[in-house]
């Protein structure tokens, strides 16, 4: 039983570091660097797709005895297309101003590489439990991701943090951290900042981990 | 008694010149072009010269010691980019602002590349162009030259604290009852105005409070200076400005009231800065001759394009990164024929066929490069 949940816990921590979507595999670059102009912009656009990525991966899970291999990208496609279709619509009725604010990005989650991913390298191969556990964490990672981005662009360009004024009325905000070459500036920052963490990790151990591997 | 021989291949001949020699005496050429900014505009510009060089030299620093880049600060390359940064900024733009483009010229411009003599960009441009992107308001507010009590005290805007607005500096400005002169450049003066300043005036400087950098007839003579002792390639200036002359003669001819003269175009901005000191970057620049000239007349011409015909004043900064970007396919399209290989003696043409495992034995024969786009290496 612990056996299970040691593994249970492993496939969860994969979406968060060793293959985490925007840091490791680098992948759903449009919503990383377009969408993360301000924390709040970050989250809820993880909190959605995190919760088309579980929502998918279980339906594909279930299906995957069911669906025809020739047209199995075109069913994944469709079934994460049903629930992009829902986080719209809950989104536009929770809030309209965060609905305008993320604009078509909220549709265009359907061509996320991380979901469509996640449904054809995973969730298509394994029983329903460990495809939504392992969902779940490439989900929350990559909330995190985006997070790590909206938070050092929104403060340096806005000087807020969740819209709470950080450094009172005078701060100088930089305009170029809520332009687009500022979103590749963080992004580029924070993967220097990871590499530079992940070797000094595998320095200090005299044999890299069995398992470690780059995505 | 025997000559001691030496087996080795050329070159057989080296001037004692390194790249420490180089650039110092590109540092000492700079002296007398920052001496007379500070002689303008006071201890705000010492000022900033002081803690943009600064920021440059930390950052140089830092990052060799991180390790895998090539130079120092020895060998004063970081002293060129910080001094040329703090000169291409306003004089009163704020010290901490200042600091982050020193940092980001050299982490951004040059150690991400691999250091000294490996980056793809003038380091000193890709910061300024940073803080311009960042701090677009701080950046295009000039104070006027030579206001009283320039030495005593500074200008506001340079004190404001770090990550804080900068204050406004009309206010400041006007107590110094100065009248008739506004805080614009006269580029944007011309722009946004239709102001054309004197010839003179912009030559020298000198000319009442002028809010311009340090006189174009200086940098022109620290230039030849360096040209005569062959420290720059004279054709990327004389490229640069001669095509921004040219193309500015012919806008002036065809509509002399939206277009401004071609002494206007050569003297007024940092075009004089960056054909001579920017554009000639040994690392961002073409070798080849022909390149150099290339090179040159593609800043000029796109400077007095995008002064002309954009919403910017100004446009030597990107003129030069363009080209900087351009270079080694300018490099590349303009190899030199090596002796004896002339148009005259028939060079024996290679041909790449593709033969990929997909093409069959019939069709790969139909497949050839098209002739004439690239010379082939013919010294392989």
């Amino acid at each position: 039983m612990s056996l299970d949940k040691a593994k249970n816990l492993d496939e969860f921590m994969e979406g968060i570091w060793r293959q985490n979507p925007v840091f490791v595999m680098a992948l759903g670059m449009c919503p990383t660097l377009a969408v993360t102009v301000s924390a709040i912009n970050a989250l809820s656009m993880g909190v959605a797709t995190t919760f088309v990525l579980v929502c998918s991966c279980l339906l594909v899970s279930l299906l995957r005895k069911v669906v025809p291999k020739e047209v199995r990208i075109a069913t994944y496609i469709v079934i994460i297309a049903t629930f992009v279709t829902v986080v719209d619509y809950a989104i536009q009725a929770i809030s309209l101003t965060l609905y305008e604010a993320l604009g078509a990005f909220i549709q265009l989650i359907v061509v996320n590489c991380v979901i469509l991913g996640r449904a054809e390298a995973h969730s298509s191969k394994v029983p329903p439990l460990p495809a939504m556990i392992n969902a779940a964490g490439m989900g929350v990672g990559f909330t995190i991701g985006l997070l790590a981005l909206g938070t050092v662009r929104e403060i340096f360009g806005n000087g807020t943090l969740f819209g709470i004024s950080l450094f009172g009325e005078s701060f100088q905000p930089w305009v170029i951290m809520v332009l687009p070459p500022g979103g590749f500036f963080v992004l580029g920052g924070w993967l220097m900042f990871f590499a530079w963490w992940a070797k000094r990790k595998e320095g200090s151990k005299a044999v890299p981990a069995e398992g470690h591997q780059h995505a | 008694m025997s000559a001691r021989i030496e087996l080795r291949t050329a070159p057989h001949v080296k001037s004692p010149r390194t790249v420490e020699t180089i650039m110092r005496t590109v540092v000492l050429s700079l002296l007398p072009i920052c001496l007379f900014f500070i002689y303008q505009y006071g201890i705000s510009a010492a000022a900033s010269i002081l803690v943009v060089t600064g920021a440059c030299l930390v950052a140089e620093r830092a990052s060799t010691r991180a390790g895998g880049q090539s130079g120092d600060i020895g060998d004063w390359s970081a002293t060129i980019t910080g001094l040329l940064l703090a000169l291409s900024l306003p004089p009163g733009f704020p010290l901490w602002m200042g600091a982050i483009a020193g940092l980001v010229a050299i982490f951004l411009g040059k150690s991400i590349f691999g250091g000294l003599g490996r980056n793809v960009f003038n380091p000193a441009l890709v910061g300024r162009a940073f803080v311009q992107a960042a701090f677009p308001t701080a950046i295009a507010s000039y104070t006027p030259s030579f206001l009283p009590g320039r030495f005593g005290e500074f200008i506001p805007s340079s004190l404001a604290l770090p990550f804080m607005q900068p204050p406004a500096t009309d206010a400041w400005v006007k107590a110094m009852q100065i009248d008739a002169i506004a805080s614009a450049t006269p580029l944007s003066q011309f722009k946004f105005e239709g102001v054309v300043a004197g010839f003179d005036q912009l030559l020298t400087s000198l000319g009442g409070h002028l809010a311009v950098g340090p006189s174009p007839l200086l940098i022109l003579a620290c230039g030849l200076f360096l040209a005569y002792r062959r420290y720059l390639d004279w054709r990327i200036p004389v490229a640069v400005l001669g095509s921004a002359v040219v193309l500015g003669w012919a806008l002036h001819a065809f509509d002399p009231v939206r277009f401004a003269d071609p002494g206007f175009v050569l003297l007024s901005g940092g075009l004089m800065l960056g054909a001579i000191y920017m554009a000639t970057d040994m690392a961002t620049s073409p070798v080849t001759p022909k390149g150099a000239l290339l090179y040159g007349a593609l800043i000029g011409v796109l400077t007095v394009v995008i002064r002309d015909f954009s919403g910017l004043p100004e446009g030597v900064m990107y003129a030069i990164l363009i080209a900087n970007a351009a270079a080694p396919l300018i490099e590349r399209v303009t190899q030199p024929t090596p002796f004896g290989r002339g148009p005259s003696s028939k060079v024996r043409r290679a041909t790449y066929p593709l033969t990929p495992s997909y093409i069959s034995r019939e069709e790969h024969h139909a497949v050839v490069p098209e002739k004439g786009s690239f010379k082939p290496k013919v010294n392989q």
